[in-house]
């Protein structure tokens, strides 16, 4: 299990615009830097990111090298319904994380 | 009378105060090789790596756009004009945008100039988003322009960057 | 809610940094750090430290060793039985009698309580677990115990920090205590008090302990750094708490 740290409120008006941040551990090795034996440290990063909202996509970013580690992403969403905002994220090496919130619509 | 000397230590450290200028293929590795190589006071040996180079950056943009014209304006691109460690810059995008359907922003695209590669990320929106907005911590290998290009569901391109320079930290550990 | 609740966190760190300008001419890091960066910091929502403390809280929590035991069934909520804690470290164990840092006090807990392999420097475990515990201590002044094995300890420390080593031929007190606040080839140079500790180092792009940091201060020198389990490091961290005495901390700060 991926060591994720989501920030979303818990309740929101409808209609009302939230900001939704997502923060995960990641090395991001970008596949430039020389290792200690001088030979180039292969690529590892998280490629892409999405986040859906009752399942609809509301959100997606393509990561390159230069993300920094650890990335950190904050965007905003129109709070629609109740339900249940899913974060993904998968990249190199087979990497794959997901993690969801529930809200609560008024 | 003779003169007094300085202090030996104080001349020495005063020499160290300097800064040092960034040049040659281990820069275009990034500020991490090319700093190790000169605090370690030895020639490190390094795979040359080609690097974004203005014109590689225009390539990318014009993949985007399509070769439609860019217009500056309507892109707010925030990121600290001075940064203490290229490893983790701040950066937000925002566009002014109503994001409503009928006029949306659906694509935000930022390139950076000097890093190995000039892709930094893109981001797909819609509506459901209220608001065109993106933030996050990016790479810079050194002192370079950044560039952010918005799409819009009309067809139109709208741009901006800026310019940021990337210090680094004295003291760091020698992993080689 | 959360709005007004990360709100109040920001302010109790800001209102502490801002304890920091003391009149007494002390800084922290934090204030010579720039506003973006001081943001990440302030932001639990952002801070990549953050991430490691998350992993703390569960190791706390998690049984270990052959006797069972985790963190929490001696010490329950972190948050009331660690407050402080931080601050006060290094201190003089009660088991060996002899100074030991924060890291090697949970070291102890491990091995003594709870029969588990201590865990390896600068682990990723040993990292959570001490950002878990360094969190305890926002806010909170540096107060390092009184001993006559640790004021011993403070002295050997102040007389390495007045040393000057390596290749540059100079001491922490030469950068630190004649020049803060001067720029070192671009980077402002801190006065070196360890508020922050463990600290989420964007050179590293990880957290790391204090150690870590020292020993990037000593090859810095272009000396030759010292064996990890060098008393040396335990000496200069006893000084350099005794030197921020009062100072509020900020941890698990993020530094460049």
């Amino acid at each position: 299990m991926a060591n994720v740290l989501v920030n979303a409120p818990k309740t929101a008006k409808k209609g009302e615009v939230v900001e939704l941040k997502a923060l995960i551990m990641h090395v991001m090795e970008t596949g430039y830097r020389p290792g200690t034996n001088g030979h180039i440290i292969p690529r590892n990063i998280i490629q892409d990111f999405t986040a859906t909202w009752n399942g609809r996509e509301i959100f997606r970013m393509k990561m390159s090298p230069a993300i920094a580690a650890n990335p950190f992403v904050s965007f905003s969403a129109v709070a629609s319904e109740s339900g249940t905002i899913a974060f993904r994220w998968s990249g190199d090496e087979g990497f794959v994380a997901e993690h969801q919130v529930a809200i609560t619509v008024t | 009378m003779t003169a007094r000397r300085p202090e030996r230590s104080e001349a020495k450290s005063r020499d160290l105060f300097v800064r040092r200028q960034k040049t040659g293929p281990s820069a275009a590795l990034g500020a991490t090789v090319g700093r190790r190589s000169f605090l370690a006071g030895a020639v490190t040996v390094v795979p040359f790596v080609a690097h974004a180079t203005p014109d590689a950056l225009a390539a990318v943009i014009k993949e985007v756009t399509g070769g439609a014209p860019l217009r500056e304006g309507k892109v707010t691109l925030d990121v600290p004009p001075l940064v203490e460690n290229g490893n983790a810059v701040p950066l937000t995008v925002k566009v002014d945008s109503p994001m409503t359907t009928d006029d949306h922003v659906k694509a935000i695209h930022v390139f950076n100039e000097k890093n190995p590669q000039p892709h930094v990320f893109n981001a797909w929106l819609s509506p459901a988003n209220g608001q065109a907005r993106v933030a996050t911590r990016i790479k810079l290998a050194d002192s370079q322009k950044v560039v952010a290009v918005a799409e819009t569901s009309k067809g139109e391109f709208w741009s901006a960057h800026t310019d940021v320079i990337v210090t680094i930290a004295a003291c760091i550990e020698d992993v080689t | 809610m959360r709005g007004l609740a990360s709100a109040a966190v920001l302010l109790a760190v800001f209102a502490g940094s801002l304890a920091l300008a003391q009149g007494d001419g002390r800084r922290s890091g934090y204030q010579d750090m720039s506003p973006a960066l001081q943001k990440m910091q302030d932001d639990d929502t952002a801070n990549p430290a953050m991430l490691f403390v998350q992993a703390g809280e569960t190791l706390w929590n998690e049984k270990a060793g052959t006797a069972g035991k985790s963190c929490a069934d001696c010490h329950n909520d972190a948050t009331a039985s660690m407050k402080g804690v931080a601050a006060r470290y290094p201190a003089v164990a009660g088991e060996t009698g002899k100074p030991v840092d924060l890291e090697g006090r949970i070291n102890l807990c491990r091995t003594n309580r709870q029969q588990a392999p201590a865990l390896a420097a600068e682990s990723d475990d040993l990292l959570a677990l001490s950002a878990y515990v360094a969190l305890q201590s926002r806010g909170q002044p540096i107060a390092p115990p009184n001993d006559v094995q640790l004021a011993a300890l403070r002295a050997k420390g102040a007389e390495i920090y007045k040393q000057r080593q390596g290749q540059l031929n100079l001491s922490c007190a030469n950068c630190h205590d004649d020049n803060p606040e001067k720029k070192l080839a671009g980077a402002t140079i801190p006065q070196g008090h360890p508020t922050g500790y463990p600290i989420y180092r964007l050179e590293w792009q990880a957290l790391g302990s204090l150690k870590r940091r020292l020993r990037n201060c000593v090859v810095g020198l272009r000396a030759e750094a010292w064996p990890y389990d060098a008393s040396e490091y335990l000496a200069l961290e006893s000084y350099l708490m005794e030197r921020a005495r009062g100072m509020a901390m900020d941890a698990p700060a993020v530094r460049p």
